[in-house]
């Protein structure tokens, strides 16, 4: 799944990566592969990421990883961080969710009562980013559908979403709904439609599968 | 004709703080954290202040102390999922706690520093941050009034700084200190180095000495400074 997703990633473009699973995108791209990652507290062109005996305690990425810089890196302020996004110079990020719904509404920062733990950016980078995809499981920890008709959720940007990327299909957001692109290995269309909240169009033909 | 020298004691530099202040503290996690400030504000105990922080450290760490010594009445942030403790004295009513789009929080504070009202934006305009906000139209879209802020003081992390306070940051220790540092009327710096009046290269001052009032050069840098195990 999370190969599949930096497939996702062209060469040329600045790329943020959300924190939680879109930040392991970064062990499948290969070290000549021509990209610039950015990190929302500072820096284009994060290199890979250190242990913590290797580390540099004024170098992490948004999440608290210790990274490196590689030949080229910058570092500038929250202003220039967040203009950098606003302004369109992010060409895709790629976000966690607790919920997406079918018309690519994305709900990831709050479940009221429960976790409030704030937007950080990823208002802006899902608000602003050329093209946003989210990397998330199928399904909650309950089993309960991540992939909705309409979010449950405060939501943090509306209509954003263009592609998941889930342990179980590969599904766009098209103006009419959902619709399943690619499969997992081994997982049936029957399952991938019963474990989605919302209708799931299918491809005519068979499903590549990832 | 020489530039004023700034430099201050820990002790005097944090004294300026009233109780009921509102205080910008630079930081993005540890890296621009002013630890050594932080702790001394502690010491002090002012009460009844109203924090401006990307985030709240983690639990047992920097802010964190203040929000625990129950110092802290307001917290204007972007993210706090890394410090169970302030969500859980948030969920207890114990803070307020107001969330902001982080890049969002930066333009206020830069427009605070600049001088200016407000800023105009349609970030979070579909999100119940902006529920509440003031809306102005123009050319036909409708955009979220975000109002400037300032602070009564802004506690600021710099690599090193010059008696005048002239200051540079290193890495991703820069985030918030350059903007907090134009955005309060008394602005303190910690600096890890005190250079002499021109061991700053003019070119390569990330923030200008006018801006600041008091310098306060660390000695041996505390635990909380270092790479953090988790």
């Amino acid at each position: 799944m999370v190969a599949r997703a930096a497939a996702e990633i062209a060469p040329g473009m600045v790329v943020n990566l959300g924190i939680g699973l879109p930040t392991k995108v970064v062990n499948y791209l290969d070290a000549d592969f021509p990209v610039c990652l950015h990190t929302e507290n500072g820096l284009s062109g994060i290199g890979p990421t250190l242990p913590v005996e290797r580390a540099d305690r004024n170098l992490i990425d948004a999440g608290g990883a210790y990274v490196s810089t590689v030949p080229g890196s910058a570092f500038f302020d929250s202003a220039v961080s967040f203009a950098l996004v606003r302004s369109g110079r992010l060409d895709l990020t790629m976000l966690g969710a607790f919920e997406v719904s079918q018309s690519g509404d994305l709900a990831n920062w709050k479940i009221p009562g429960k976790f409030s733990p704030g937007a950080g950016g990823g208002i802006e980078l899902a608000q602003k980013a050329r093209r946003v995809v989210v990397l998330t499981t199928h399904t909650d920890r309950a089993g309960n559908p991540k992939l909705k008709a309409d979010c449950t959720l405060p939501v943090t940007a509306r209509g954003c979403v263009s592609r998941i990327f889930t342990d179980l299909a590969v599904i766009d957001v098209t103006p009419e709904g959902f619709a399943l692109r690619e499969r997992a290995e081994g997982v049936s269309a029957a399952e991938i439609i019963e474990a989605t909240g919302a209708p799931l169009a299918l491809p005519a033909g068979d499903t590549p599968t990832f | 004709m020489r530039l004023p020298d700034k430099t201050t004691t820990l002790e005097e530099a944090v004294s300026g703080i009233a109780d009921g202040a509102v205080v910008m503290v630079g930081g993005f996690g540890v890296p621009g954290t002013p630890f050594t400030l932080i702790q001394e504000l502690v010491r002090q105990g002012q009460r009844g202040l109203t924090l401006i922080k990307n985030d709240a450290n983690e639990a047992g760490m920097g802010v964190d102390h203040l929000l625990a010594a129950g110092q802290v009445d307001r917290l204007i942030t972007t993210h706090i999922g890394l410090n169970a403790h302030a969500i859980a004295m948030m969920n207890a009513g114990e803070i307020e706690v107001e969330f902001c789009a982080q890049g969002i929080l930066a333009e206020r504070i830069r427009a605070g520093g600049a001088g200016l009202a407000a800023i105009l934006t349609d970030i979070a305009a579909d999100t119940e941050l902006a529920a509440h906000k003031q809306r102005i139209e123009i050319d036909g879209k409708r955009f979220v009034v975000e109002t400037a802020l300032r602070a009564d003081v802004a506690l600021i992390h710099a690599n090193s700084a010059d008696p005048f306070g002239n200051l540079d940051y290193v890495a991703t220790a820069r985030n918030f200190n350059p903007l907090m540092a134009m955005a309060a009327k008394r602005v303190i710096v910690e600096a890890e180095r005190l250079q002499p009046f021109g061991g700053l290269a003019a070119d390569d001052v990330h923030t200008p000495g006018p801006f600041i009032d008091c310098v306060v050069e660390l000695g041996d840098l505390s635990k909380e400074y270092a790479v953090v195990r988790r």
